[in-house]
Protein backbone atom coordinates (compact mmCIF):
# COMPACT_ATOMS: atom_id res chain seq x y z
CA UNK A 1 0.00 0.00 0.00
CA UNK A 2 1.09 3.54 -0.68
CA UNK A 3 3.39 4.93 2.01
CA UNK A 4 3.16 8.19 3.94
CA UNK A 5 5.84 10.56 2.68
CA UNK A 6 8.33 12.53 4.75
CA UNK A 7 9.51 15.64 2.95
CA UNK A 8 12.31 17.95 4.11
CA UNK A 9 12.24 21.48 2.77
CA UNK A 10 15.46 23.40 2.09
CA UNK A 11 15.34 27.18 2.04
CA UNK A 12 18.02 28.37 -0.37
CA UNK A 13 19.32 31.92 -0.57
CA UNK A 14 22.12 32.86 -2.97
CA UNK A 15 22.97 29.20 -3.43
CA UNK A 16 23.28 28.39 0.27
CA UNK A 17 20.91 26.66 2.68
CA UNK A 18 19.71 29.12 5.27
CA UNK A 19 20.97 28.25 8.76
CA UNK A 20 21.71 24.77 9.94
CA UNK A 21 23.77 22.60 12.21
CA UNK A 22 26.50 20.09 11.54
CA UNK A 23 25.56 16.53 10.80
CA UNK A 24 28.11 13.78 11.10
CA UNK A 25 29.52 13.01 7.68
CA UNK A 26 28.43 16.27 6.17
CA UNK A 27 31.26 18.62 5.31
CA UNK A 28 29.29 21.67 4.34
CA UNK A 29 25.92 21.98 6.04
CA UNK A 30 25.03 25.03 3.98
CA UNK A 31 25.54 23.24 0.66
CA UNK A 32 22.13 22.35 -0.76
CA UNK A 33 23.68 19.60 -2.86
CA UNK A 34 25.32 17.91 0.13
CA UNK A 35 22.31 18.32 2.38
CA UNK A 36 19.97 16.95 -0.31
CA UNK A 37 22.19 13.88 -0.67
CA UNK A 38 22.26 13.45 3.09
CA UNK A 39 18.48 13.65 3.43
CA UNK A 40 18.02 11.25 0.54
CA UNK A 41 20.37 8.69 2.12
CA UNK A 42 18.41 9.06 5.37
CA UNK A 43 15.24 8.04 3.54
CA UNK A 44 13.58 11.34 2.61
CA UNK A 45 10.82 10.54 0.12
CA UNK A 46 11.01 13.79 -1.76
CA UNK A 47 12.82 17.11 -1.43
CA UNK A 48 11.52 20.64 -1.66
CA UNK A 49 13.91 23.40 -2.65
CA UNK A 50 12.53 26.77 -1.79
CA UNK A 51 14.26 29.67 -3.53
CA UNK A 52 14.22 32.73 -1.28
CA UNK A 53 16.68 34.64 -3.42
CA UNK A 54 15.60 38.08 -4.46
CA UNK A 55 18.21 38.92 -7.11
CA UNK A 56 18.50 37.54 -10.65
CA UNK A 57 22.12 36.56 -9.96
CA UNK A 58 20.87 34.51 -7.03
CA UNK A 59 18.34 32.87 -9.39
CA UNK A 60 21.14 31.73 -11.69
CA UNK A 61 23.08 30.27 -8.78
CA UNK A 62 19.89 28.53 -7.62
CA UNK A 63 19.32 26.80 -10.95
CA UNK A 64 22.91 25.61 -11.16
CA UNK A 65 22.59 24.20 -7.62
CA UNK A 66 19.38 22.49 -8.67
CA UNK A 67 21.08 20.97 -11.68
CA UNK A 68 23.91 19.63 -9.55
CA UNK A 69 21.49 18.16 -7.02
CA UNK A 70 19.42 16.50 -9.72
CA UNK A 71 22.50 14.74 -11.03
CA UNK A 72 23.21 13.16 -7.64
CA UNK A 73 19.87 12.70 -5.91
CA UNK A 74 17.33 10.36 -7.44
CA UNK A 75 14.10 11.02 -5.61
CA UNK A 76 11.41 13.52 -6.69
CA UNK A 77 12.48 17.17 -6.45
CA UNK A 78 10.02 20.00 -6.00
CA UNK A 79 10.95 23.62 -6.50
CA UNK A 80 9.11 26.63 -5.18
CA UNK A 81 9.71 30.31 -4.57
CA UNK A 82 9.00 33.14 -6.96
CA UNK A 83 7.21 31.05 -9.59
CA UNK A 84 4.83 33.33 -11.50
CA UNK A 85 5.06 32.41 -15.18
CA UNK A 86 5.35 29.40 -17.48
CA UNK A 87 8.91 30.54 -18.16
CA UNK A 88 9.65 30.05 -14.46
CA UNK A 89 8.30 26.50 -14.74
CA UNK A 90 10.43 25.86 -17.81
CA UNK A 91 13.55 27.23 -16.14
CA UNK A 92 13.40 24.95 -13.09
CA UNK A 93 12.09 21.89 -14.94
CA UNK A 94 15.00 22.12 -17.36
CA UNK A 95 17.37 22.02 -14.41
CA UNK A 96 15.94 18.80 -13.06
CA UNK A 97 12.89 19.68 -10.97
CA UNK A 98 10.06 17.15 -11.20
CA UNK A 99 7.36 19.30 -9.66
CA UNK A 100 6.90 23.01 -9.28
CA UNK A 101 5.07 24.65 -6.43
CA UNK A 102 3.14 27.87 -6.93
CA UNK A 103 1.85 30.15 -4.18
CA UNK A 104 1.59 33.94 -4.53
CA UNK A 105 2.04 33.64 -8.31
CA UNK A 106 -1.15 31.58 -8.54
CA UNK A 107 -3.06 33.95 -6.24
CA UNK A 108 -2.24 36.83 -8.61
CA UNK A 109 -2.95 34.72 -11.67
CA UNK A 110 -4.96 31.52 -11.04
CA UNK A 111 -4.77 30.76 -14.78
CA UNK A 112 -1.10 29.92 -14.22
CA UNK A 113 -2.23 26.65 -12.61
CA UNK A 114 -4.29 25.59 -15.62
CA UNK A 115 -1.72 26.68 -18.19
CA UNK A 116 1.04 24.81 -16.36
CA UNK A 117 -1.12 21.71 -15.86
CA UNK A 118 -2.01 21.66 -19.54
CA UNK A 119 1.61 22.03 -20.62
CA UNK A 120 3.40 19.82 -18.09
CA UNK A 121 0.63 17.68 -16.60
CA UNK A 122 -1.13 18.00 -13.25
CA UNK A 123 1.45 15.80 -11.53
CA UNK A 124 3.91 18.63 -12.06
CA UNK A 125 1.86 21.42 -10.48
CA UNK A 126 1.70 21.78 -6.70
CA UNK A 127 -0.43 24.47 -5.15
CA UNK A 128 1.16 25.69 -1.95
CA UNK A 129 -1.12 27.60 0.39
CA UNK A 130 -0.24 29.60 3.51
CA UNK A 131 -3.36 29.88 5.66
CA UNK A 132 -4.27 31.38 9.00
CA UNK A 133 -7.34 31.61 11.24
CA UNK A 134 -8.99 35.00 10.83
CA UNK A 135 -12.40 35.62 12.44
CA UNK A 136 -13.22 31.94 12.75
CA UNK A 137 -12.24 30.82 9.25
CA UNK A 138 -9.09 29.93 7.38
CA UNK A 139 -7.82 32.71 5.17
CA UNK A 140 -5.15 32.59 2.46
CA UNK A 141 -2.09 34.75 2.98
CA UNK A 142 0.19 35.83 0.14
CA UNK A 143 3.78 37.03 -0.05
CA UNK A 144 5.26 34.58 2.41
CA UNK A 145 2.44 35.00 4.90
CA UNK A 146 2.60 38.77 5.07
CA UNK A 147 -0.52 39.76 3.18
CA UNK A 148 -4.09 38.71 4.02
CA UNK A 149 -5.90 38.09 0.72
CA UNK A 150 -9.28 37.58 2.42
CA UNK A 151 -9.76 34.42 0.32
CA UNK A 152 -11.15 31.32 2.03
CA UNK A 153 -8.37 28.70 2.16
CA UNK A 154 -10.56 25.65 1.66
CA UNK A 155 -12.34 27.30 -1.29
CA UNK A 156 -8.98 28.26 -2.81
CA UNK A 157 -7.69 24.70 -2.51
CA UNK A 158 -10.84 23.41 -4.24
CA UNK A 159 -10.45 25.96 -6.99
CA UNK A 160 -6.77 25.12 -7.41
CA UNK A 161 -7.54 21.43 -7.86
CA UNK A 162 -10.32 22.26 -10.32
CA UNK A 163 -7.81 24.31 -12.30
CA UNK A 164 -5.41 21.37 -12.44
CA UNK A 165 -3.17 21.33 -9.35
CA UNK A 166 -2.03 17.75 -8.77
CA UNK A 167 -1.08 18.09 -5.11
CA UNK A 168 -1.62 20.58 -2.31
CA UNK A 169 0.88 21.76 0.28
CA UNK A 170 -1.05 23.32 3.13
CA UNK A 171 1.02 25.39 5.52
CA UNK A 172 -0.61 26.65 8.69
CA UNK A 173 0.76 30.03 9.73
CA UNK A 174 -0.77 29.52 13.19
CA UNK A 175 1.21 26.37 13.93
CA UNK A 176 4.30 27.17 11.85
CA UNK A 177 7.36 27.63 14.05
CA UNK A 178 5.44 26.79 17.24
CA UNK A 179 6.57 23.14 17.16
CA UNK A 180 3.50 21.83 18.94
CA UNK A 181 2.20 19.74 16.09
CA UNK A 182 0.51 20.15 12.72
CA UNK A 183 -2.76 22.03 12.29
CA UNK A 184 -5.00 18.96 12.37
CA UNK A 185 -8.24 20.93 12.26
CA UNK A 186 -7.34 22.72 9.05
CA UNK A 187 -5.83 19.60 7.46
CA UNK A 188 -8.98 17.57 8.15
CA UNK A 189 -11.02 20.15 6.27
CA UNK A 190 -8.55 20.13 3.38
CA UNK A 191 -8.43 16.35 2.86
CA UNK A 192 -12.23 16.28 2.85
CA UNK A 193 -12.41 19.09 0.31
CA UNK A 194 -10.16 17.65 -2.40
CA UNK A 195 -9.29 14.25 -3.84
CA UNK A 196 -5.64 14.96 -4.69
CA UNK A 197 -2.77 14.35 -2.24
CA UNK A 198 -2.48 16.84 0.62
CA UNK A 199 0.92 17.54 2.17
CA UNK A 200 0.86 18.91 5.73
CA UNK A 201 3.25 21.70 6.63
CA UNK A 202 3.87 23.83 9.68
CA UNK A 203 4.20 22.83 13.31
CA UNK A 204 6.29 19.66 13.42
CA UNK A 205 8.36 19.70 16.60
CA UNK A 206 8.78 16.03 17.44
CA UNK A 207 8.41 12.54 16.03
CA UNK A 208 5.11 12.26 17.95
CA UNK A 209 3.74 15.17 15.93
CA UNK A 210 4.19 13.17 12.72
CA UNK A 211 2.57 10.10 14.29
CA UNK A 212 -0.37 12.19 15.46
CA UNK A 213 -0.72 13.72 11.98
CA UNK A 214 -0.95 10.37 10.20
CA UNK A 215 -3.15 8.78 12.86
CA UNK A 216 -5.62 11.64 13.30
CA UNK A 217 -5.78 12.66 9.64
CA UNK A 218 -5.35 9.23 8.01
CA UNK A 219 -5.93 10.48 4.47
CA UNK A 220 -3.19 13.10 4.57
CA UNK A 221 -0.37 11.95 2.30
CA UNK A 222 2.79 13.53 3.59
CA UNK A 223 4.38 15.64 6.28
CA UNK A 224 6.74 18.43 5.33
CA UNK A 225 9.14 20.21 7.66
CA UNK A 226 12.30 22.26 7.52
CA UNK A 227 13.89 23.29 10.79
CA UNK A 228 13.40 20.09 12.82
CA UNK A 229 15.31 18.17 10.18
CA UNK A 230 17.74 20.92 9.48
CA UNK A 231 18.70 21.52 13.10
CA UNK A 232 19.08 17.79 13.65
CA UNK A 233 16.21 17.64 16.17
CA UNK A 234 14.68 14.81 14.17
CA UNK A 235 16.67 12.40 12.05
CA UNK A 236 14.61 11.16 9.12
CA UNK A 237 15.86 7.58 9.45
CA UNK A 238 14.85 7.50 13.13
CA UNK A 239 11.51 9.12 12.38
CA UNK A 240 10.70 6.47 9.81
CA UNK A 241 11.66 3.61 12.08
CA UNK A 242 9.52 5.17 14.81
CA UNK A 243 6.53 5.63 12.48
CA UNK A 244 6.79 2.09 11.18
CA UNK A 245 6.83 0.76 14.76
CA UNK A 246 3.71 2.85 15.40
CA UNK A 247 1.94 1.03 12.57
CA UNK A 248 2.29 3.77 9.98
CA UNK A 249 3.32 2.60 6.53
CA UNK A 250 6.53 4.34 5.50
CA UNK A 251 9.36 3.54 3.12
CA UNK A 252 12.72 2.55 4.58
CA UNK A 253 15.46 3.21 2.01
CA UNK A 254 17.10 -0.01 0.86
CA UNK A 255 20.80 -0.49 0.66
CA UNK A 256 21.82 -2.13 -2.58
CA UNK A 257 23.06 -5.63 -2.19
CA UNK A 258 24.65 -7.99 -4.64
CA UNK A 259 23.06 -11.34 -3.93
CA UNK B 1 25.36 2.88 -25.40
CA UNK B 2 21.75 3.30 -24.26
CA UNK B 3 19.50 5.34 -26.55
CA UNK B 4 16.80 7.35 -24.76
CA UNK B 5 14.16 8.02 -27.40
CA UNK B 6 13.31 11.71 -27.60
CA UNK B 7 9.96 12.40 -29.22
CA UNK B 8 9.24 15.70 -27.49
CA UNK B 9 7.44 14.44 -24.41
CA UNK B 10 8.62 15.17 -20.92
CA UNK B 11 11.89 15.76 -19.23
CA UNK B 12 14.47 13.16 -20.21
CA UNK B 13 17.38 14.62 -18.31
CA UNK B 14 16.64 12.83 -15.05
CA UNK B 15 16.80 9.48 -16.86
CA UNK B 16 20.07 10.47 -18.50
CA UNK B 17 21.52 11.74 -15.21
CA UNK B 18 20.61 8.58 -13.33
CA UNK B 19 22.30 6.49 -16.03
CA UNK B 20 25.38 8.71 -15.82
CA UNK B 21 25.41 8.27 -12.05
CA UNK B 22 25.57 4.47 -12.35
CA UNK B 23 28.24 4.69 -15.05
CA UNK B 24 26.16 3.92 -18.16
CA UNK B 25 26.72 5.80 -21.40
CA UNK B 26 23.50 7.12 -22.83
CA UNK B 27 22.26 9.52 -25.44
CA UNK B 28 18.97 11.39 -25.75
CA UNK B 29 18.14 11.10 -29.42
CA UNK B 30 15.49 11.37 -32.11
CA UNK B 31 17.80 9.94 -34.75
CA UNK B 32 16.77 6.50 -36.01
CA UNK B 33 20.36 5.72 -36.99
CA UNK B 34 21.60 6.32 -33.45
CA UNK B 35 18.79 4.20 -32.02
CA UNK B 36 19.63 1.36 -34.43
CA UNK B 37 23.24 1.42 -33.22
CA UNK B 38 22.35 1.41 -29.52
CA UNK B 39 22.62 -1.81 -27.58
CA UNK B 40 19.81 -0.80 -25.21
CA UNK B 41 16.78 1.42 -25.79
CA UNK B 42 14.69 3.34 -23.27
CA UNK B 43 11.23 4.55 -24.23
CA UNK B 44 10.22 7.25 -21.72
CA UNK B 45 6.87 8.97 -21.45
CA UNK B 46 4.78 11.29 -19.32
CA UNK B 47 1.39 12.91 -19.72
CA UNK B 48 -1.53 11.49 -21.64
CA UNK B 49 -1.14 8.28 -23.67
CA UNK B 50 -2.89 9.58 -26.80
CA UNK B 51 -0.73 12.65 -27.08
CA UNK B 52 2.46 10.68 -26.38
CA UNK B 53 1.78 7.96 -28.94
CA UNK B 54 0.83 10.51 -31.61
CA UNK B 55 4.09 12.35 -31.09
CA UNK B 56 6.08 9.11 -31.15
CA UNK B 57 4.39 8.04 -34.42
CA UNK B 58 5.02 11.45 -35.95
CA UNK B 59 8.76 10.86 -35.54
CA UNK B 60 8.55 7.38 -37.05
CA UNK B 61 10.59 6.12 -34.11
CA UNK B 62 7.84 3.72 -33.03
CA UNK B 63 8.77 1.55 -36.02
CA UNK B 64 12.48 1.83 -35.21
CA UNK B 65 11.88 0.76 -31.60
CA UNK B 66 9.77 -2.19 -32.74
CA UNK B 67 12.34 -3.33 -35.29
CA UNK B 68 15.13 -3.20 -32.76
CA UNK B 69 13.04 -5.01 -30.16
CA UNK B 70 12.35 -7.74 -32.74
CA UNK B 71 16.10 -8.05 -33.24
CA UNK B 72 16.50 -8.76 -29.54
CA UNK B 73 17.76 -5.37 -28.38
CA UNK B 74 16.66 -4.84 -24.74
CA UNK B 75 13.91 -2.21 -24.65
CA UNK B 76 12.70 -0.56 -21.42
CA UNK B 77 9.48 1.45 -21.38
CA UNK B 78 9.01 3.79 -18.41
CA UNK B 79 5.61 5.04 -17.17
CA UNK B 80 3.62 6.06 -20.28
CA UNK B 81 6.51 4.54 -22.27
CA UNK B 82 5.68 1.23 -20.60
CA UNK B 83 1.99 1.68 -21.35
CA UNK B 84 2.80 2.23 -25.04
CA UNK B 85 4.25 -1.29 -25.25
CA UNK B 86 0.69 -2.66 -25.15
CA UNK B 87 -1.97 -3.02 -27.84
CA UNK B 88 -4.09 -0.08 -26.80
CA UNK B 89 -5.04 2.42 -24.09
CA UNK B 90 -8.46 3.61 -23.06
CA UNK B 91 -7.24 6.96 -21.72
CA UNK B 92 -9.52 9.66 -23.24
CA UNK B 93 -10.72 7.48 -26.11
CA UNK B 94 -9.05 4.42 -27.58
CA UNK B 95 -5.46 4.76 -28.78
CA UNK B 96 -3.35 2.13 -30.45
CA UNK B 97 -0.04 1.18 -28.86
CA UNK B 98 3.02 -0.65 -30.18
CA UNK B 99 1.66 -4.22 -29.75
CA UNK B 100 4.92 -5.45 -28.23
CA UNK B 101 3.07 -7.00 -25.28
CA UNK B 102 -0.59 -8.05 -25.57
CA UNK B 103 -2.91 -6.12 -23.31
CA UNK B 104 -4.83 -2.97 -22.68
CA UNK B 105 -4.16 0.12 -20.56
CA UNK B 106 -7.15 0.90 -18.34
CA UNK B 107 -8.03 3.39 -15.63
CA UNK B 108 -7.16 2.36 -12.08
CA UNK B 109 -10.33 1.40 -10.21
CA UNK B 110 -8.84 2.03 -6.80
CA UNK B 111 -10.24 0.81 -3.54
CA UNK B 112 -12.61 3.01 -1.57
CA UNK B 113 -11.16 6.27 -0.30
CA UNK B 114 -8.03 5.95 -2.42
CA UNK B 115 -6.96 8.81 -4.60
CA UNK B 116 -6.39 8.88 -8.34
CA UNK B 117 -3.68 9.44 -9.54
CA UNK B 118 -1.70 6.89 -7.59
CA UNK B 119 1.18 9.15 -6.46
CA UNK B 120 4.00 8.18 -4.17
CA UNK B 121 6.16 5.31 -2.99
CA UNK B 122 4.65 1.86 -3.03
CA UNK B 123 6.07 -1.62 -2.42
CA UNK B 124 7.00 -3.99 -5.22
CA UNK B 125 5.63 -7.49 -5.04
CA UNK B 126 7.94 -9.42 -7.34
CA UNK B 127 5.93 -12.19 -8.97
CA UNK B 128 8.71 -13.89 -10.83
CA UNK B 129 12.47 -13.57 -10.92
CA UNK B 130 13.77 -11.36 -13.70
CA UNK B 131 17.24 -9.96 -14.40
CA UNK B 132 16.04 -6.37 -13.74
CA UNK B 133 15.20 -7.36 -10.16
CA UNK B 134 18.60 -8.87 -9.39
CA UNK B 135 19.52 -7.65 -5.88
CA UNK B 136 16.17 -5.89 -5.37
CA UNK B 137 14.53 -7.02 -2.15
CA UNK B 138 10.92 -8.12 -1.88
CA UNK B 139 8.84 -5.14 -0.74
CA UNK B 140 11.33 -2.55 -1.99
CA UNK B 141 9.60 0.77 -2.61
CA UNK B 142 9.48 2.61 -5.92
CA UNK B 143 7.93 5.90 -6.99
CA UNK B 144 4.68 5.93 -8.98
CA UNK B 145 2.70 8.73 -10.65
CA UNK B 146 -0.15 7.46 -12.83
CA UNK B 147 -3.91 7.09 -13.24
CA UNK B 148 -3.92 4.21 -15.75
CA UNK B 149 -2.24 0.84 -15.67
CA UNK B 150 -1.89 -2.30 -17.79
CA UNK B 151 -4.43 -5.10 -17.84
CA UNK B 152 -2.56 -7.99 -19.41
CA UNK B 153 -1.83 -11.71 -19.16
CA UNK B 154 -0.43 -12.82 -15.80
CA UNK B 155 2.54 -14.43 -17.55
CA UNK B 156 3.80 -11.00 -18.68
CA UNK B 157 3.55 -9.35 -15.25
CA UNK B 158 6.80 -9.58 -13.29
CA UNK B 159 5.83 -7.28 -10.40
CA UNK B 160 2.74 -5.65 -9.02
CA UNK B 161 1.90 -3.26 -6.23
CA UNK B 162 -1.11 -2.95 -3.96
CA UNK B 163 -3.36 0.08 -4.16
CA UNK B 164 -6.58 -1.39 -2.86
CA UNK B 165 -6.45 -3.45 -6.06
CA UNK B 166 -3.35 -5.04 -7.59
CA UNK B 167 -1.60 -2.58 -9.92
CA UNK B 168 0.68 -3.77 -12.71
CA UNK B 169 4.09 -2.42 -11.67
CA UNK B 170 6.43 -4.11 -14.16
CA UNK B 171 6.05 -6.33 -17.21
CA UNK B 172 8.45 -8.32 -19.35
CA UNK B 173 8.27 -10.39 -22.50
CA UNK B 174 11.64 -11.66 -23.69
CA UNK B 175 13.85 -8.59 -24.22
CA UNK B 176 11.01 -6.07 -23.78
CA UNK B 177 10.57 -4.71 -20.24
CA UNK B 178 8.24 -2.05 -18.84
CA UNK B 179 8.11 -0.23 -15.51
CA UNK B 180 4.99 1.69 -14.54
CA UNK B 181 7.03 3.41 -11.80
CA UNK B 182 9.91 5.82 -12.36
CA UNK B 183 13.20 4.00 -11.68
CA UNK B 184 15.08 7.29 -12.19
CA UNK B 185 13.19 8.72 -9.18
CA UNK B 186 13.15 5.63 -6.99
CA UNK B 187 16.35 6.03 -5.00
CA UNK B 188 18.77 3.10 -4.72
CA UNK B 189 16.16 0.56 -5.78
CA UNK B 190 15.51 2.42 -9.02
CA UNK B 191 19.19 2.86 -9.79
CA UNK B 192 19.67 -0.85 -9.25
CA UNK B 193 16.88 -1.67 -11.70
CA UNK B 194 18.40 0.64 -14.33
CA UNK B 195 21.84 -0.89 -13.78
CA UNK B 196 20.35 -4.37 -14.15
CA UNK B 197 18.63 -3.34 -17.37
CA UNK B 198 21.88 -1.98 -18.76
CA UNK B 199 23.42 -5.40 -18.19
CA UNK B 200 20.64 -7.37 -19.94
Amino acid sequence: MITKRIIPCLDVRDGRVVKGVNFAGLNDVASPVELAGYYSSQGADELVFYDITASSDGRKIFTSILEKTASQVFIPLTVGGGISTLEDFERVLNCGADKVSVNSGAIRDPGLISRAAEKYGSQCVILSVDAKRVNGRFTVFAKGGREDTGMDAIEWIRQGVALGAGEIVLNSIDTDGVKHGFDLEMLKMAVEAVSVPVIASGGAGSMEDFKELFQKVPTVDAGLAASVFHFGEIRISELKTYLRKSGINVRIEEENNDD
Amino acid sequence: MIAIINYGVGNLFSIKRSLEYIGCDSVITDDGKVIRQADHIILPGVGAFGDAVLKLRATGLDATAKEQAARGVPLLGICVGMQMLFDESLEYGTHEGLHLIPGQVVRIEAGEGLKIPHIGWNALEILRPHPVFQGVGEGAHVYFVHSYHAACAAEDVIARTDYGIPITAAVARENVVGCQFHPEKSGNTGLRILKNFSQM
